[in-house]
């Protein structure tokens, strides 16, 4: 007998090779394989899978209660189990995911929740106050402080805005060769600050900024970062942050935990975690740090910065959005969703097919693929919506579609759904809004 | 010019579905691509390759069907190309996967000096963003992310345009430097023939564990810190009002857009002229 993989439910993710006590699992071209000369049933990769890939066929219906909780001292084992593996054996399963905690360097001295607070040419980046909100609720969970790091040149605006969004304790490094983003001195100035207070989780959005510098950051403290979060959370065990993002381009949601090296690092989606309250006048402790920088040695210059306005520049930043699908037929047609946008002040984006039929731009797609969006009101206009499409804009605040096909897929997601022909119904809501809006009657 | 393209061999994510009646992700008969982001790196650094001179060498990590994407990579005009592929590669996240493809390039560069090395903003299907830098910061090398334009190359700097959420960053760097590169950084090209011909007939190499001083506790499962403790579905949405536009199409534009209005989700600007009374 030997375990069963279930291929169609295996994503592939190793926790069984990893538990197998005797490596009679491996994965090969992503899929757990086992052996089945080295398999012995002892069952503990069925319990650690994470889809329920895994199983013992001669016990199809019972196959964790036939595990015996001593099996695994009859091995001879390579390498020493830790002693948390003896005692989650006899435990529930969950236990036995979270057991598996490696004691890390450093012991207890990680400690600490820390939002980096993302401030680029004058501004701050609205997602960091976000974190700090989520930053209070997964420090309050583990019972530890939380911290805001502002690093630039001429911060000092900043920091109040920092304790009013919450933190209790505010690092600072303010530097001429901080002025403008740059990948080298920002990762420095970062980890330096990390290597010294040890903190247990760092936060920052997922930003081009903060998906530039995390990963520099964790390679230089060789830790574990999860990239684009959209839910955070403290296991209640083990204190270990759960770490939930969207994978293969949001068809599943994984949740990923680093269990061997500290800090735990995040980047975090913008717009996801909800605002926290701004209290004015708040304080806190405020630390200065002082690093210094040798301009000479540091390999980039910026030259220059463009800056351009939101809307053209990123469309995951847009408030309003029409979008347009194979349905508008032709380019001419991209006029209906012209003057709807126009009226409404809104950007113009589309789906994969609509970029490929050459009416868009790449950097205009909406999708897997394109961009992820999340306006307050998402027009999508002949759009089918197939899953691809979805993932990238169903958690626009507000969905209205307009579609010929009543099983389109886009209208099981619409708030308000329309069936008929957009090319009478685009036109007739672009004249009501217009009317509306210039004679400002709501109703 | 020596330039190194990191390319992965991804599912075409666009094909991946979800099984409505398991829920699970159904992988059979997904076809394999060149992670498109990949795509457009090889394409920039064959593009200065026949500008500058030079020659360009593909770096992949993978299983050994992932040769096929190597093989299709050669047709656009590579000179050269390493697959790394070993069991003890597998179950690497992007610190692992890093290190691994870090010490590959390391090694070609001992025989080879590498000027540039491109990669893939992302790869669609982990999108994690985190192996190029990863790479960069292992080889000591400035990273330029998100790059739309290479304004110029020089014999000791690149010039590049980045991508940044509130405009357009311009960027020097030293060489060597390592740039990841967003779609509208150019279009790709077809292979030419001669180009397809040379490539069928190229065979890329295989690098496994045994083939670099490797540090073994720093790839696969065991040097990887993350590891994914559970998958599930995304949250539906649940449906909303569905309205039957067909029979008065201007009435039914009207009702809806009267609605909006209703609820506040589109709000009259206050100071346009005649404002609600």
């Amino acid at each position: 007998m030997t375990v069963a993989v279930d291929k169609t439910k295996c994503i592939g993710c190793g926790a069984c090779v990893v538990e197998c006590p005797i490596e009679a699992l491996d994965l090969i071209d992503g899929l757990a394989v086992v052996n089945p000369q080295k398999c012995n049933d002892n069952g503990k990769c069925v319990i650690v899978c994470p889809t329920n890939a895994l199983s013992l066929p001669n016990q199809p219906d019972q196959p964790k209660q036939a595990l015996d909780p001593e099996a695994g001292s009859k091995f001879d084992l390579k390498e020493p189990l830790p002693d948390t593996v003896k005692d989650y054996a006899q435990d529930n399963q969950k236990k036995a995911i979270s057991a598996q905690v490696t004691p890390v360097a450093g012991g207890d001295v990680w400690s600490g929740v820390w939002v980096i607070i993302e401030y680029s040419n004058g501004k701050v980046a609205p997602v960091s106050w976000e974190l700090l909100g989520e930053g209070r609720k997964l420090a309050d969970s583990i019972g530890c402080g939380l911290c805001g790091v502002i690093t630039g040149y001429q911060v000092d605006s900043v920091i109040p805005e920092a304790f009013a969004y919450g933190a209790e304790k505010v690092y600072v490094v303010d530097h001429f060769a901080l002025k403008d983003y740059r990948t080298e001195p920002y990762a420095e100035a970062i980890t330096s600050l990390v290597t010294k207070y040890q903190p247990e989780i760092i936060l920052m959005g997922a930003t081009s900024m903060g998906r530039d510098v995390f990963p520099a950051i964790a390679t230089r403290v060789q830790t574990g970062l999860t990239a684009d979060c959209t839910v955070l959370g403290i296991d209640p065990e083990t204190k270990l942050l759960q770490q939930t993002r969207p994978a293969f381009g949001g068809n599943i949601m994984a949740t990923i935990l680093c269990r061997t090296s500290r800090p735990q690092m995040a980047t975090v989606r913008p717009r996801v975690m909800a605002m926290p309250e701004r209290v004015e006048g708040r304080e806190g402790e405020l630390i200065h740090e002082e690093i210094s920088f040798d301009e000479t040695t540091i390999r980039t210059k910026v030259l220059e910065f463009i800056s351009s306005d939101a809307k053209s520049a990123f469309l995951d930043k847009a408030e309003i959005i029409v979008a347009v699908g194979l349905g508008i037929a032709a380019k001419r047609n991209m006029v209906l969703a012209e003057e709807l946008a126009e009226v409404l002040g809104a950007t113009i984006a589309g789906s994969r097919g609509a970029v490929e039929a050459g009416w868009l731009t790449h950097d205009q797609q909406v999708g897997q693929s394109g961009t992820t969006v999340r306006p307050k009101i998402y027009i999508a206009i002949g759009i089918s919506g197939a899953i691809q499409h979805l993932v990238g804009m169903e958690t626009s605040d507000f969905i209205i579609a307009i579609n010929n096909d009543p099983e389109a897929s886009i209208l099981k997601v619409a708030n308000y759904g329309i069936v008929g022909d957009l090319f009478q119904i685009v036109p007739a809501m672009t004249a009501e809004f217009k009317k509306r809006l210039q004679h400002g009657v709501a109703n | 010019m020596h330039f190194v393209v990191c390319l992965k061999q991804v599912p075409d994510t666009s094909e991946v579905r979800i099984d409505p009646i398991t829920n699970t992700l159904m992988r059979e008969g997904v076809p394999s691509i060149i992670n498109p982001y990949d795509a457009h790196g090889l394409e920039e650094a064959i593009r200065l390759k026949e500008k500058v001179g030079g020659k360009v060498t593909i770096v992949s990590m993978g299983p050994p069907q992932a040769k096929e994407a190597l093989k299709k990579a050669m047709t656009f005009g590579a000179d050269r190309a390493i697959l790394l592929s070993d069991r003890a590669f597998g179950g690497s996240d992007s610190l692992a996967t890093a290190y691994i493809l870090s010490s590959a390039i390391q090694k070609i560069q001992e025989t080879d000096p590498i000027d540039l090395v491109f990669a893939g903003k992302e790869a669609i299907d982990g999108d994690t963003a985190q192996t190029g830098p990863g790479i960069a910061q292992r080889l000591g090398f400035p990273q330029l992310t998100y790059a739309i334009k290479i304004q110029e190359l020089t014999e000791t700097t690149v010039t590049v345009e980045r991508k940044t959420e509130s405009g357009r960053q311009i960027v020097q760097a030293q060489l060597p430097a390592l740039i990841t590169v967003e779609k509208e950084l150019n279009d790709l090209r077809y292979a030419s023939l001669p180009n397809m011909m040379k490539a069928a007939a190229y065979e890329p190499e295989v690098w496994d564990v045994k083939s670099l001083s490797f540090d073994t506790k720093k790839m696969g499962l065991k040097g990887s810190p993350t590891s994914v403790s559970r998958i599930f579905a995304p949250p539906g949405r649940s449906g909303g009002e569905i309205m039957d536009g067909t029979k008065d199409p201007a009435a039914t534009a009207a009702t809806v857009v009267q609605k909006l209005f209703q609820q506040n989700i589109i709000m009259v600007n206050p100071l346009a002229k005649g404002g609600k009374s």
